[in-house]
């Protein structure tokens, strides 16, 4: 698609929340901040702004103007965006090719506001969070097969193409999904898009131990009924999923398989024979509403306007058990997703020590933490990605090749990076 | 074979060998440093036969201090390290340099742990891809990314190369499937990226140094996803009467939405020579062959292959066969195994090239093969991991012709350019190493480039870590770019290829 000429003039450029149209406008924008030091934050729809440390900028590069789809190829499977594109326009143009981002990126909106708001692809790869089907088709960095940028010297920059095998040169898509925006802005991103199941129906499986639907979650994922999403809801988030077959009200294990209609049947009659359940005594959910169940766990629905704090806690399965078992005294309310691997923490009551000691607890379970949402007057003083100073000396290293004099979002995700 | 240039030799550290072989023999056991010049043969080349060069030292660390200590060792003395695992690689990413330790993995080969429950391997760098499937297929599990030469690549090398192979376009290559590494960084720094959580937090080091051709560091573990066997697997055989139906036929079995685990193309001069070869049983009438395979639950493998069939004769598919039994799905796949071998017999020498285009466009490149093979009137072969895209033609010559290398050389890098050109990739999955480092320009303008070796300073400021690989040299997109193969011989003949 042709670029118009750098169209911003000095005098646009003295306001302090810039809105380019252009690559060569953010450019420009990059390179007078460079130039005269200026700290800028790059934001977008703000689905997901207030993930993050808190930082003050003189200026503001919003990209919510900078949008539209540049290409689109179904039969490549690929999808070629500006980064300021809607997920849900995307997710509008992939429909009528029966196509999905396969990677099902969260849904900030409910948490932060209350009503669906997935914010803009741009953000959805600075941030790489990833749904229900992570396990099994990888997060959003798996899907980018390159992207061009305007790095921390206002140069632009690209990496990777629209092709799904391509080794040429480092795999900088990769270090920018997750970098939260703190490497390169983002302009135009080629995404692999996949099609859509089908057709989809739920397994789900009334138990009120985590013991024993972690188990579930296991035999599931390794037999070969190929599921695609994972989950376990203790008792007081089911209210939740209450809808036409669903009335029952306790906790819940739910397993999802996606393909062929005959295979869906013969993979969950299979898998019920392998988990030893009476499938008369569980549930199926068919295709509609099997979808409004990982929706629902998708958009994490059952946070919606918490007023509380969240932690988003990864672990190996394996210690899920013990990790959420040592995690109790704090009173925390949770849900499992990933098929075990991903604990969704709210507590209504969080200080720093509390932070650290649940910090201490993850990391012995050679797991991650990151938060999601805390209290405004904490979120100064607490770690918000966990980091070993190892890491964050090569992190500074990093930061340094793509923005040398730290202008992008500096120190959104570590102090002094 | 053109000349090629290397970083400049540092004669001052040659004449300082003995000095530093008995600073390192304060490091590892001397038994494990090699410096005689029978010794350290073995090690003077890659898969890429065509460039030798020996190197000043071999060194093969047995733990994770050791390696630290040695890159420490060197970093503190300017000394230059090519690390090596199995040396199975096509692109020349293991070449030494006059002046080098070459850094030999093969001590790590040991599979560390097996993960049921977290459905994952740890293992040493130097255990080798397949190895990882048998530990583990007992129990119903394989690892998916399956390179041709899997019998042999390391699995380290896999993780400095991003390997794929025929499955990769539903499993994903090696970045997909890898868990977790611990490496060691230039300055003698161990770390980990990853784990067997997954993705990690903060910046993707993991994706970072996949395929980062062993510039930014050196693996000494490697932690992989394994995935459950398939309930069942099924091929076909499709034979058509034109390459432009073949292609099409690709683009819409992937576009209706079935994604098969492997799907390849052969025209008809590979489909002969292969069938003359080993009989599979190929319809060597038909002027393209494609290989479907499906896998999966049962219900879903026939409903695939159904649907594959009947958009197969839509597009004037000349034969359809589909396996009966494993036996004979194998047998579909010995011909394309054998493909490169039995190239061996039709003429002196080829070179096999490796580009990546967008699947749509296959009939047109092959087109364009298929002039640039009058042009420079040299014939060649096609075969293609049509699924995703990757192309890997093979040139036919005889390299005691100095004029037949010429035209053989030029034609290669016309390949290459054309596939960048319809907007693919220089390299799909052996790495750009030295191969085609000069022909980097044709994909990227010299800010992209810097801005990687900008990476490269910031985890190996003086550029001693594999230097000379990946990156040009010469700033000039020079006629280089494929793989030399005389008289049906690579490195390692008995491995599969490609």
């Amino acid at each position: 698609m042709e670029e118009k000429q750098n169209s911003l003039t000095f005098q646009d450029f003295s306001q302090s929340v810039l809105k380019p149209e252009t690559r060569e406008d953010i450019s420009y924008i990059i390179q007078e901040c460079y130039k005269k030091n200026i700290p800028i934050e790059i934001n977008c729809l703000k689905s997901k702004v207030n993930i993050g440390r808190n930082f003050q900028t003189e200026k503001t590069l919003n990209l919510s103007n900078y949008k539209g789809i540049i290409e689109y190829k179904p039969e490549e499977l690929y999808i070629k965006v500006k980064s300021g594109t809607s997920i849900k326009e995307i997710k509008d143009e992939l429909n009528k090719h029966n196509q999905q981002l396969a990677f099902e990126p969260n849904d900030f909106g409910p948490l932060f506001k209350g009503n669906h708001d997935e914010g803009s692809i741009g953000g959805v790869i600075s941030c790489n969070f990833s749904g229900p089907r992570r396990f099994k088709v990888g997060s959003a960095r798996d899907h980018i097969l390159g992207f061009q940028g305007v790095n921390g010297r206002g140069e632009i920059i690209k990496s990777g193409g629209t092709v799904v095998k391509n080794v040429t040169g480092y795999d900088l898509s990769k270090i920018l999904s997750g970098s939260f925006g703190t490497l390169t802005v983002l302009t135009e991103i080629s995404i692999k898009v996949l099609p859509k199941p089908e057709s989809s129906k739920t397994l789900v499986i009334k138990n009120p131990h985590l013991m024993k639907a972690l188990d579930y979650l296991n035999i599931s994922l390794s037999s070969s009924s190929d599921p695609s999403g994972g989950v376990f809801y203790p008792e007081y988030f089911t209210n939740h999923f209450t809808f036409n077959d669903l009335t029952y009200e306790g906790p819940l294990t739910a397993v999802r398989i996606e393909g062929p209609k005959e295979s869906i049947d013969h993979r969950i009659k299979n898998l019920c024979k392998e988990l030893n359940l009476d499938l008369n005594e569980n549930l199926v959910l068919e295709n509609e509403q099997s979808r409004i169940l990982w929706e629902r766990t998708r958009t994490l629905e059952v946070f919606s306007k918490i007023k509380s704090n969240l932690l988003r806690i990864v672990v190996p399965s394996s210690e899920t058990f013990d990790v959420i078992k040592q995690l109790r005294p704090f009173e925390p309310k949770y849900f499992i997703d990933w098929g075990g691997s991903l604990i969704w923490l709210q507590l209504d009551k969080i200080n720093t020590k509390i932070l650290n000691d649940i910090r201490k607890i993850v990391n012995k379970g050679k797991g991650y933490l990151t938060v999601i949402k805390i209290e405004e007057d904490l979120k100064a003083s607490v770690d918000i990605f966990s980091v070993d100073p190892v890491r964050y000396k090569i992190s500074e290293k990093l930061k340094k090749s793509f923005d040398p004099k730290r202008i992008l979002n500096p120190g959104k995700m570590y102090s002094g990076i | 074979m053109s000349t090629l240039q290397m970083p400049k030799v540092e004669k001052s550290i040659i004449s300082n060998k003995n000095e530093i072989v008995s600073d390192l023999e304060k490091i590892v056991k001397s038994e494990n440093i090699l410096s005689d010049k029978d010794e350290l043969r073995p090690y003077e080349t890659d898969a890429l036969a065509a460039y030798t060069q020996s190197p000043m030292l071999v060194v093969l660390p047995e733990t994770v201090k050791e390696v630290s200590e040695v890159l420490k060792y060197c970093n503190g003395n300017k000394i230059k390290v090519v690390p090596r695992g199995a040396g199975t690689g096509l692109s020349g990413g293991a070449l030494p340099l006059e002046d080098c330790i070459l850094l030999s993995m093969g001590k790590f080969n040991k599979i560390l742990e097996l993960d049921y429950k977290n459905r994952c391997v740890v293992a040493q760098p130097c255990v080798t891809n397949l190895a990882i499937t048998h530990a583990v297929q007992d129990k119903g599990f394989y690892y998916a990314p399956d390179p041709s030469s899997q019998i042999a690549c390391s699995i380290g090398g896999n993780v400095a190369e991003n390997s794929g192979g025929v499955h990769s376009l539903k499993y994903g290559a090696t970045t997909n499937n890898l868990l977790g590494i611990q490496v060691v960084l230039m300055d003698g720094t161990i770390t980990r990226f990853g784990g067997k959580a997954m993705d990690s937090e903060g910046y993707d080091f993991l994706g970072l140094m996949t395929g980062s051709e062993g510039l930014l560091g050196v693996v000494t573990e490697v932690t992989v996803k394994i995935l459950k066997t398939p309930e069942v697997i099924k091929a076909a055989l499709i034979g058509f009467s034109s390459i432009e139906d073949a292609g099409n036929c690709v683009a819409q079995i992937i576009a209706k939405g079935c994604i098969p685990a492997g799907m390849e193309i052969m025209d008809k001069a590979l489909l002969k020579a292969t069938n003359d070869f080993c009989k599979a049983g190929y319809p060597t009438q038909a002027e393209a062959m494609m290989i479907i395979e499906f896998d999966g639950s049962e219900f879903e493998v026939e409903s695939h292959i159904k649907t594959a069939e009947k958009i197969a004769k839509e597009n004037n598919s000349s034969s359809i066969k589909i396996s009966q039994s494993n036996e004979e799905r194998l047998k579909f796949w010995s011909g394309r195994k054998a493909a490169f071998p039995a190239c061996g017999d039709l003429a002196p020498d080829y070179m096999c090239m490796d580009g990546s285009i967008p699947r749509g466009k296959l009939a047109e490149v092959l087109k364009e093969i298929n002039n640039l093979s009058k042009k420079y009137k040299l014939p060649v072969a096609n075969a293609f991991h049509a699924g995703d895209g990757n192309l890997h033609p093979l040139i036919m010559f005889d390299a005691s012709d100095k004029d037949q290398l010429r035209r053989c050389e030029e034609f290669g890098a016309d390949i290459l350019k054309y596939c960048v050109k319809v907007g693919g990739a220089l390299t799909g999955e052996h790495g750009v190493g030295i191969e085609k480092r000069e022909l980097m320009c044709e994909a990227f303008n010299n800010t992209d480039i810097q801005q990687q070796l900008k990476i490269k300073v910031a985890l190996d400021p003086n550029s001693l870590l594999n230097p000379g690989k990946v990156y040009p040299i010469l700033r000039k997109c020079a006629e280089e770019g494929r793989v030399h193969v005389h008289g049906g011989k690579t490195k390692f003949p008995d491995i599969p290829r490609f």
